[in-house]
């Protein structure tokens, strides 16, 4: 049986179609809509547009072969390779297996709904992640009474502070609590710092270097002429060319990409930097994310969400390594792999945050840190034990990785982001010198007994 | 003899299928149905893939196939309206401009002349859509991973109503609407209000049998054996961690240079002078051509 585009339109002007084919065919179409929400749900971009041209598409293609029915569906629905297994597994399900498991249900509709949500995820993860809210539940519970208690204890010592020196200026201590906040090691915090940290960093503002494009914008200074502008300005004056006008290169902020560690050893800090990491995500254009322990994930959709506690929860619910081992070179080396072509391209900023403490193969992690900083503008390691002053970088991952660093910098405190901000905002055309002399200077100057 | 084809002779994919298969191309169901639609429904293929899986190659096939001339637009990184859709003969308006002056006519239709189709430079997306073509040409816009945002977003306009305006002459539609085939290598992510536009088709690597046809077909006089070795070689080495995997195309150049060679089947000494044609990073050179190569090529041998 073919259903090509024509016979249908004439098979469809001759006769009406009888109620068994009538309701056949709005039945497919439910069945689509509904197959379409389901895509959508576990977030395949599909809108009603998509679904509307999908029927319309489907007059082209004989729906009672199984092989063209899917392959039609799928050039028309999946936007993108990435959610190819997704949607596989969602096709075979939602066209094979429900079917099945409908005709053994009674009650249809409740078994979709029960199965919609065991489709996103296996029954083990499902368990984890019950375990997880519930952790997380008790976990808040825990927060919230100490939260309460120091809140008390705060208010006593004000209380306290201001029987002391009552003439003390408010304005002062505020600011200079926040000074004080500013120098503190995220490792000491407590957790009302931590949301007063949290509301500072939302009030930074990020600017990145820029970068010439290779596209022009009109200028009233330019190195180029823009001839179309001149040509209809100097109409005017017959063919005398009177009027200038320019064009210049655009500039444009450089992409961000941002590789952190969230293994056992960066757990003190780890949440926090994701907040840092969500403030700039959301405060500039071009920023992709990526978290690592024993393997490498990308959650810059995640961290898309305007709420950072939403997004954080959401990115802890699609890592799977939270505070495990640590094997820096092999997440270097899927990010040079797989993802480095695709978003170090036009000068790309990195920053990777991490200890250093590696439990990999340190020879994998010098050629994939080498190539890394061939590949990008400029390479930032920000390492939280930095902030220490008689730290050295004697770890043999950080020993391994120095020479390939463009700039080693802290992170451990509030004061650190804001120069970190502040170096980001400096970044320009040049590139930083990255030959063998330069290398060896830059690691002898952790080598040395005083660095401070 | 299917010479004279034209997009309303395809009635099935099968039809699509072999009209490609006559230019040499093996497409699989699953692709032939993708360009069916994108025909049928005139709407633009994304295709993407790793490269060196032919995907350019689709739409030089589809244009002899449909024996409608191919407009290639080579993406780069600045592209903008006046390399690929239309520029102004700016040294013919100023000429015309001084003619004009000395025959004293006057500032209206001066202006009326100058911006006249006849000042008008195509570039190729404006050629696509050119009311004056005799039939649908095929579009192919490569690499548009390699083109800014600013220009992805022109682009939106023109291929859901593929008309162009033009401040001084007004806006072209085309008659028949150009088949449009978009190519992209990934080094950035095209847009999702793109993507929606398009459908969407993922070229992967082909499997072993696929290849050696590829290969047959592409060049029918290579001796069967080295053939099927060549093809259980480059097979391993996709599946081994490699930076830059080899795609069709280097298959192809790499049977050619052992042909050049006068090889009739694989042998370590020759294969290891001609990985270069394979594998375009040094270390994954070093890496392959370490103590494994014999192995390699002996399981390769072994499986023809």
């Amino acid at each position: 049986m073919s259903l090509d585009g024509q016979e249908n339109g004439d098979y469809f002007a001759k006769e009406p179609l009888r109620p068994l084919e009538l309701e056949r065919g709005e039945r497919l179409l439910f069945r689509l809509t509904e197959f379409g929400r389901m895509l959508w749900e576990v977030g395949i971009d599909v809108g009603p547009r998509k679904m509307l041209e999908l029927a319309e598409t489907l007059n082209y293609v004989d729906v009672t072969s199984k092989e063209d029915f899917y392959n039609a569906l799928k050039c028309s629905l999946l936007p993108k390779h990435e959610q190819e297994v997704l949607f596989d597994q969602l096709f075979l399900y939602y066209w094979y297996m429900r079917d099945r498991q409908d005709k053994k249900a009674e009650n249809p509709k409740g078994a979709a709904k029960r199965d919609d949500r065991q489709m996103r995820l296996p029954p083990s993860e499902r368990k984890r992640l019950a375990e997880h809210m519930n952790a997380n539940e008790q976990h808040r519970k825990d927060l919230k009474a100490e939260m309460r208690q120091t809140e008390r204890r705060r208010k006593a010592e004000e209380r306290i502070d201001e029987d002391d020196d009552d003439d003390a200026n408010p304005q002062g201590t505020a600011y200079s609590a926040i000074e004080m906040l500013r120098k503190k090691d995220f490792e000491s915090f407590t957790w009302e710092e931590v949301q007063e940290a949290k509301r500072l960093m939302s009030e930074m503002h990020w600017h990145l270097g820029m970068r010439p494009t290779h596209r022009k914008a009109p200028a009233r200074k330019g190195s180029y002429p823009d001839m179309r502008r001149i040509v209809r300005r100097n109409l005017k004056y017959g063919a005398e060319f009177l009027e200038l006008t320019w064009r210049e290169i655009k500039r444009k902020p450089r992409p961000l990409v941002i590789i952190c560690d969230i293994s056992g050893s960066m757990s003190l800090y780890s949440r926090l930097l994701l907040h840092f990491i969500h403030t700039i995500s959301n405060g500039l254009m071009n920023v992709e994310t990526f978290v690592f322990g024993t393997r490498l994930t990308r959650i810059t959709r995640q961290l898309k969400k305007r709420d950072v506690d939403d997004a954080v929860r959401d990115v802890s619910k699609n890592v799977q390594d939270w505070s495990g081992g640590t094997r820096i070179g092999d997440a270097l080396h899927f990010f040079n792999h797989h993802w480095a072509k695709r978003v170090l391209g036009r000068g790309a900023v990195v920053l990777v945050i991490s200890d250093g403490w590696d439990r990999g193969n340190a020879s994998l992690l010098q050629v994939e840190m080498d190539r890394l900083q061939h590949s990008c503008h400029r390479l930032i390691w920000l390492n939280p034990l930095l902030g220490s002053p008689d730290y050295r970088p004697l770890t043999i991952g950080m020993k391994t990785a120095l020479p390939y660093i463009d700039n080693f910098l802290p992170a451990h405190n509030l004061d650190s982001l804001i120069s970190l901000g502040k170096l980001l905002e400096t970044i320009d055309d040049s590139r930083p010198a990255r030959s063998t002399a330069e290398r060896r200077k830059a690691v002898a100057i952790w080598t040395r007994p005083s660095a401070f | 003899m299917e010479q004279e084809q034209q997009v309303s002779d395809f009635n099935t994919i099968e039809d699509v299928q072999r009209a490609m298969f006559a230019q040499r191309y093996i497409a699989d169901r699953s692709l032939a149905t993708a360009v069916f639609l994108a025909l049928k429904r005139r709407k633009p293929l994304l295709l993407e893939g790793e490269p060196g899986v032919g995907k350019t190659e689709i739409a030089k096939v589809l244009a002899s196939a449909l024996n409608t001339p191919l407009i290639r637009l080579q993406c780069y990184e600045g592209i903008d309206v006046s390399t690929a859709v239309y520029e102004w003969n700016y040294t013919r308006q100023m000429l015309h401009i001084r003619l004009m002056e000395a025959s004293g006519i006057n500032r209206q239709q001066e202006l009326k002349e100058i911006f006249g189709p006849e000042f008008l430079i195509k570039r190729p997306l404006l050629q696509a859509i050119d009311a004056e073509n005799a039939s649908a040409p095929v579009l192919l816009i490569d690499e548009l991973d390699r083109s800014d945002e600013e220009f992805e977003a022109y682009l939106l306009e023109l291929l859901s109503d593929f008309q162009i305006t033009i401040p001084e002459i007004g806006t072209i539609v085309a008659k028949d609407p150009p088949v449009v085939i978009i190519t992209s290598n990934r080094t950035r992510e095209i847009h999702d209000a793109l993507r929606r536009r398009c459908l969407y088709y993922w070229i992967d690597f082909p499997t072993l049998e696929k290849e050696y046809s590829i290969v047959l077909a592409r060049m029918p006089d290579v001796p069967e054996r080295l053939a099927k070795q060549v093809c259980t070689f480059v097979r391993e080495l996709r599946s081994a961690d490699l930076y830059k995997a080899p795609g069709v195309a280097e298959t192809l150049d790499w049977i050619s240079s052992l042909l050049a060679l006068n090889q009739l089947e694989l042998v370590e000494g020759p294969v290891r002078d001609t990985l270069g044609a394979l594998l375009k990073y040094q270390d994954d050179v070093l890496k392959v051509g370490g103590s494994d190569l014999y192995k390699m090529v002996q399981k390769a041998r072994g499986a023809s």
